[in-house]
């Protein structure tokens, strides 16, 4: 049972992995994106690792894949994708590189070089019964400075994506003669 | 290997390579920078998924832990990328990463 599942979700994977790259469309790269992403969510669920699994799919397949779409429509890019290289020998040279990149990786995967330590913060459990409890109280202790750290990232990203996302080299001339309500409208935050 | 019944920690491991190396040359071959940032997560993807199979193998539950920080870098890098890729949009008319080339020395 546990062989069948790994087999369908790799393929599904491999499948939407080629379809992101392979697909002329964005919106159709972003949609093989989400098969991707959800049948990941589901070898989480088979590697006992069920919270990781719900936050991959709220996080990702939902959040990030509905951003990508948003700003997809938003820019309408779909259009007008170049598909000439500018350089003939690029594509081939990128094909290489990845087949030889996929050779050392599988080569590294496939020996047992990792020995590591058992369990120094706090074991899996018992298979199938989920591992929250065990999970928070890591993140809460062991790795509470990364996780204050994270909220301190988040906000800079935040506060990046709004400074830049907004109109930052407006010409201040013109825009405020066109009409007094215009004007007003505009005051607070400029 | 295919039709094993057991399914070892070496066959998520190899999973995750090959789902990286295509996000790799996803990200050298195409140009529109919306699906360079899908292929960027897909080789998160594939880490996560490496180290989640490795909480697995070796009964760890940090590997889990460090998945919540690459989703949240994930998510930071998509919201700061995004943004970026709309500014230049709105400048240039263009998302193709070959035209953004004003600061190539």
């Amino acid at each position: 049972m546990e062989a069948v599942i790994f087999y369908l979700c790799a393929v599904a994977i491999i499948v939407g992995a080629l379809g992101v790259i392979l697909a002329h469309n964005p919106v159709h790269s972003a949609l093989f994106l989400l098969l991707t992403l959800v049948s990941v969510a589901v070898l989480f669920v088979q590697l006992d690792a069920q919270l990781v699994a719900a936050i991959q799919v709220v996080v990702y397949a939902s959040a990030i894949v509905v951003l990508f779409v948003f700003v997809i429509t938003l820019l309408g890019v779909d259009q007008h994708e170049v598909f000439e290289e500018p350089s003939a020998f690029q594509r081939p040279v990128a094909i290489i590189a990845g087949a030889l990149l996929l050779v050392q990786v599988v080569v590294i995967a496939g020996h047992h070089w990792a020995t590591g330590a058992h369990a120094t913060r706090g074991h899996l459990g018992p298979a199938r019964q989920g591992n929250v409890e065990t999970l928070a109280k890591s993140l809460f202790t062991d790795f509470v400075w990364a996780f204050e750290m994270t909220a301190v990232l988040l906000v800079i990203a935040v506060v990046g994506g709004v400074a830049l996302a907004r109109r930052s080299g407006q010409r201040p001339g013109p825009r405020p003669a066109t009409g007094t309500g215009d004007a007003d409208a505009q005051g607070p935050g400029s | 290997m295919i039709g094993a019944a057991t399914v070892t920690p070496t066959y998520y491991l190899t999973l995750a390579a090959a789902l990286f190396t295509i996000g790799a040359v996803g990200l050298l071959v195409r140009r529109n920078t919306l699906v360079m940032f899908m292929c960027i997560e897909l080789m998160l993807n594939a880490a996560n998924l490496t180290f989640v199979s490795f909480a697995k193998a070796l009964d760890d539950i940090s590997g889990q832990v460090i998945v919540f920080f690459t989703l949240v870098v994930a998510a930071a890098e998509v919201a700061v990328g995004l943004a970026i890729i709309v500014a230049i949009f709105r400048r240039r008319q263009d998302v193709t990463a070959d035209d953004v080339n004003a600061l190539e020395g």
